[in-house]
């Protein structure tokens, strides 16, 4: 029987120090109204075992990022560039036919909306077996097996006859998971999930994120874990970027990001959300304005126009200048590193308690 | 015009006349409301099978100026729920009382006074505006259809609504398409307010929206409860913006409530164990209560509301059912231990505290598993 | 998938049903005896006309007239005037009192050696253009393609039919001029005859499902469930194949299916383009000269047909989409 267990699960001599690292990645779009610069110079590293979780609201490019990673951008009107290496293999200059070989194979994702992001024309079994037979050379009957293998593996009950079924005979939460059988059948050393549990219920959501957890300690994976859900990085994530108009704007362990976060936009995040134990007479303490077109972003620091502590660095700076993310635990932000962490005492944790 | 109002008057004259409008005093009472969606099917001839029972023996109140929150997850009701209370749909049984009105038939004629005063707001900003009209005739719509004059005209008016939400009353000419998801749901939001509704049913009304702009609207809209004293039956599946938006809240699953009561006794005394499981699967954007809280991981899916189970509805997936689950349907009462106004519908009832557990309740098979293995492995 | 295809089939019985049921009433809505019609234009003998009126029946009552003509059709009848119509029996011509049934046999090889043929051209070229187009897009053959095909749909068949004439048969003499084919005594003969007929055809139907092909083509292509398998390393060509061209396949048979109906009921234009004799000139002609039973079965054979292809296509369609085969 094959298990999910990796033999390889050391790094290879050729690795660099991480399993995953984004350096300075930019994606843009050629539209008709102009260019949209959907990724605006990001990085990141990612090691094994652990989950990254990527958080931004629409538009900040925390989808594209992924689709990069993937190469899974339509190469006519999309600029890649920058340096995305996987263990030890350059991606952004890969071959078409490189990429085909790695994805599902060594990078996998799990999407959003699990009722179009499968075919309604195949059989949930076919689909997860495809990228085994391709990738392994696994016969249909053996990748049939496999499927149904997987099927059990994520908790489908009467796996042997559900491998037969159409994905609109699967609840949402089934096909969730299917979904996640689908990403894991080539055991995978990075799984990208994009928004995996937007689309279901609190207590399916539950049930799945645990389930990756628990599939990710099995197997080692990496995980990117893309969410606009403050509450499910939390309970999964090791490491968070937190991703505005395109670029990282802070990064920081879970910890650092929810406990003591640094930029304003975080702030802003935190102070939107309500939580369980809050005070309820306590407006929440929303972000105004909307996000900035990505067609003409805003000169400086893009989140300039909505933030409320421009004045507090001074003169011009965060309308002309474009502040730096420093590597490792950081804002990229004009604020002092005092100012940052007064304000933070001050002005916003009392609100979010 | 002999006939206009004030700024203050607020019912125009053919709206119903009530006198008791005291905040506390019920506004709306539902009692054993039900739709039943037939489905047809069959051969030959295509005939009534079934139901789709997505309500099924529905009973709450919303006082005055009071925000009822409802919460449960997709295919509970709640938004059939509230379409029933709207009269989008007719209900199938039950009795829907607006101010001592008895409006649960009542037809077009009859409803015309009180549809201006229950006003509705949708989940999808993209989809419930026209987008073939300016922002200034979709809110003046209402008022056209209701024939209500506003003092100093209905753009006046139009051009203030946009102020209280938010908008620039410059905006006026603008067609939706120009607006974010934010600005739209305000949109909505104004159209709502443009006949002065007393209630206003708000169906998920944020969670389409981007985080920091749910924030927005939620402050938007607590603030007409608070300043207007507009009640609101508020449905949505997020516990966190139902308990900061809702004084009372109802709990809803498979087509009933099976938990009512004042928000801390929902939020920090819950009884029913589907209560428990939603509030422990609730993620909280705090690191530290990955570990510290009880985890109750249900099994698979809702059932279907077609063949709902016997019984207590929640008991195929409920770590508590007994026998008597399947056979006799609990009654939504005040169980023993509950406060006033707190009404729970189960036979077995949880300890009224969210103090962690000694054991993770995990009735997911695939979850046990994996995490009996991993617990031997690291016991080995 | 069984009780599906009966439920259309049933379906399909029930509207033929009621078709021939309205064009029957038309022997009634009009203002002049039908008697008169059969009668011939210059017919002044009243004694004449009452009796064709009593031979074709037209005594009976009018539920009694329709039994009889749906009983003809499938058993044959013998008409209250004695003469014999074997099944199946549409009447008689008023035009030259023949029975109807070997007027239309004797056409129908013609119309449906087109409609076969000609829709058989425009699915493939059609479908083969717009996806090439699709999977070019943007590029110089996805805009040539495009060109050509908005060329091709405001074309008329009256119009290249002639010019393809004079270009493939008399100056090139690539291919005869097209005639009726007689499959059975000369079959190579019929099938280079029906050729240019069936190539001229297609080429206002193509241009549309060419256009369609690729727009249904890239629309699937954007699909989520497309990236989710290029996601898990499918190839492109693999994705393009089995999950887009599924996808389109479903639109493409329904249009097709409607147009196949079409042009099984008669293509007149081509027809009269090259001299062809077919059910749409037999039905010109029946129009000409008021022929009301000719009318009537070439209007119930042509509605019948469009009502059978499109049950086909639903069950093309079930197998292609198992959302509808199991729902």
């Amino acid at each position: 029987m094959t298990t999910l267990t990796k033999p390889e699960a050391e790094p290879t001599p050729q690795e660099s120090e991480h399993f995953l690292s984004v350096r300075d990645l930019y994606v843009q779009f050629a539209t008709e109204d102009g260019v949209v610069k959907a990724v605006d110079g990001l990085s990141f590293d990612l090691d094994r075992g652990k989950t990254l979780g990527i958080v931004g609201e629409s538009g900040s490019g925390k989808s594209v990022t992924n689709l990069a990673i993937l190469g899974l951008h339509n190469p006519r009107n999309t600029t890649v560039a920058g340096e995305i290496v996987l263990g030890g293999q350059e991606l952004t200059g890969a071959s078409p036919r490189t990429l085909e070989k790695l994805r599902g194979k060594k990078m996998a994702m799990i999407f959003q909306d699990s009722l179009t992001a499968l075919s309604p024309y195949y059989t949930v079994g076919r689909q997860i077996a495809e990228p085994y037979m391709k990738h392994n050379g696994a016969s249909k009957k053996e990748a049939k097996n496999r499927a149904i293998e997987m099927l059990a593996k994520v908790g489908i009950p009467q796996p042997q006859t559900r491998v037969d079924d159409y994905p609109h005979q699967f609840s949402g939460g089934m096909r969730q998971r299917a979904m996640i059988a689908m990403a894991l059948v080539c055991d995978p050393d990075l799984v990208i999930a994009d928004e995996p549990t937007t689309a279901l219920d609190v207590t399916v959501q539950a049930q799945i994120l645990d389930l990756l957890k628990d599939l990710q300690q099995e197997t080692g994976t990496a995980i990117i874990l893309i969410t606009h859900d403050l509450g499910v990085i939390a309970n999964t994530a090791d490491d968070v970027v937190v991703m505005y108009a395109g670029r990282a704007v802070e990064r920081g362990t879970v910890r650092d990001i929810l406990k003591t976060p640094e930029h304003p936009y975080a702030w802003g995040l935190l102070g939107s959300i309500p939580r369980l134990s809050a005070d309820v007479d306590v407006p929440l303490a929303p972000i105004p304005g909307s996000p900035p077109s990505l067609l003409n972003p805003p000169p400086g620091c893009p989140f300039h126009t909505r933030c409320a502590f421009t004045d507090t660095v001074g003169g011009d700076r965060c309308r002309t200048a474009r502040p730096q993310l420093p590597a490792g635990r950081g804002s990229a932000c004009h604020l002092t590193q005092d100012q940052k962490r007064d304000i933070f005492i001050e002005q916003i944790q009392p609100r979010l308690r | 015009m002999s006939e206009q109002q004030t700024l203050d008057q607020q019912p125009s004259p053919q709206k119903v006349p009530t006198p008791r409008d005291e905040p506390g005093s019920p506004l709306l009472e539902v009692s054993g409301l039900q739709k039943y969606f037939p489905i047809r099917g069959g051969f030959p001839i295509k005939r009534h099978i079934g139901d789709v029972r997505a309500v099924d023996g529905v009973d709450f109140t919303v006082g005055a100026g009071e925000a009822l929150g409802v919460v449960g997850e997709s295919g509970c009701g709640k938004s059939t729920t509230g379409r029933l209370v709207t009269r989008l749909l007719e209900p199938t049984a039950g009795r829907i009382t607006y101010r001592g009105q008895d409006i649960t038939h009542a037809n077009r004629k009859e409803l015309a006074p009180i549809r201006s005063e229950i006003q509705m707001i949708f989940q999808d900003p993209y989809a419930s505006l026209n987008p073939r009209q300016t922002v200034g005739s979709i809110i003046t719509a209402p008022m056209e259809i209701n024939d209500i004059n506003p003092p100093g005209g209905r753009e006046k008016r139009t051009r203030e609504l946009l102020e209280i939400v938010g908008l620039n009353p410059e905006h006026y000419n603008r067609f939706p398409h120009e607006f974010s998801g934010g600005q739209r749901q305000r949109i909505g939001v104004a159209r709502a307010l443009a006949l002065e509704p007393k209630l206003i049913v708000a169906d998920e009304p944020v969670s389409a929206l981007d985080v920091s702009i749910q924030a927005q609207v939620v402050n938007l809209l607590q603030k007409l409860q608070k300043e207007l004293g507009i009640a609101f039956l508020f449905i949505a599946h997020d516990l966190a913006i139902v308990r900061h938006f809702s004084q009372r809240v109802a709990v809803m699953y498979l087509g009933k409530i099976v938990e009512v009561g004042a928000r801390d006794d929902i939020y920090q005394r819950p009884r029913h164990p589907y209560t428990h499981a939603l509030l422990s699967a609730s993620p909280e954007a705090d690191p530290d209560q990955r570990d510290s809280t009880q985890r109750i991981r249900l099994a698979g899916d809702v059932p279907s509301p077609i063949n709902p189970p016997s019984g207590c509805r929640f008991r195929t997936r409920c770590w508590k059912a007994q026998d008597k689950c399947a056979t006799e349907e609990p009654p939504l009462i005040q169980i023993e231990g509950n406060r006033e106004g707190h009404l729970t519908a189960c036979h077995f009832p949880q300890d009224p505290t969210l103090e962690a557990r000694e054991q993770d309740v995990i009735l997911d098979p695939a979850l046990a598993a994996l995490e009996e293995t991993q617990a031997e492995g690291k016991t080995l | 998938m069984l009780r599906f295809l009966a439920r259309r089939a049933l379906g399909a019985a029930v509207i033929i049903l009621a078709i021939s049921l309205i064009t029957y009433l038309l022997f009634f809505v009009l203002p002049t005896d039908p008697a008169q019609l059969a009668c011939g234009k210059n017919c002044s003998n009243t004694q004449l006309v009452a009796q064709i009126h009593h031979n074709m029946g037209l005594d009976l009552p009018v539920y009694q007239q329709y039994w009889d003509y749906i009983r003809g059709i499938f058993v044959g009848r013998s008409m209250p005037s004695g003469q014999s119509c074997p099944a199946p029996c549409f009447g008689f011509s008023f035009a030259n009192d023949q029975p109807i049934w070997p007027l239309i046999q004797n056409r129908y090889p013609t119309t449906l050696s087109l409609a076969i043929g000609g829709s058989a051209a425009f699915l493939l070229i059609g479908v083969g253009l717009g996806m090439l187009s699709a999977w070019q897009q943007g590029k110089t053959f996805d805009r040539v393609a495009s060109s050509v095909s908005l060329v091709g749909n405001s074309v008329q068949i009256y119009f290249i039919g002639p010019l393809a004439i004079a270009l493939f048969a008399d100056k090139l003499g690539w291919l005869p001029h097209g005639s009726d084919p007689t499959w059975s005594s000369d079959p190579i003969g019929s099938l280079t005859n029906m050729i240019l007929p069936c190539l001229v055809m297609s080429v206002i139907f193509w241009s549309n499902y060419s256009r369609q092909t690729r727009s249904l083509m890239i629309e699937q292509l954007s699909e989520d469930h497309i990236r989710t398998a290029r996601a898990k390393g499918m190839s492109s060509r693999y994705v393009f194949y089995r999950y887009a061209l599924r996808g389109a396949a479903a639109s493409i048979i329904t249009i097709f299916g409607i147009d196949l109906g079409t042009v099984l009921g008669g293509a007149i234009i081509t027809e009269a383009t090259f001299g062809l004799h077919g059910l749409g000139m037999l039905a010109v002609n029946a129009v000409g000269s008021l022929d009301l039973p000719l009318e009537m079965a070439v209007m119930l054979i042509s509605a019948s047909s469009i009502v059978i292809v499109n049950v086909i296509v639903d069950a093309c369609y079930a197998v292609i989409d198992p959302r509808v085969r199991l729902a």
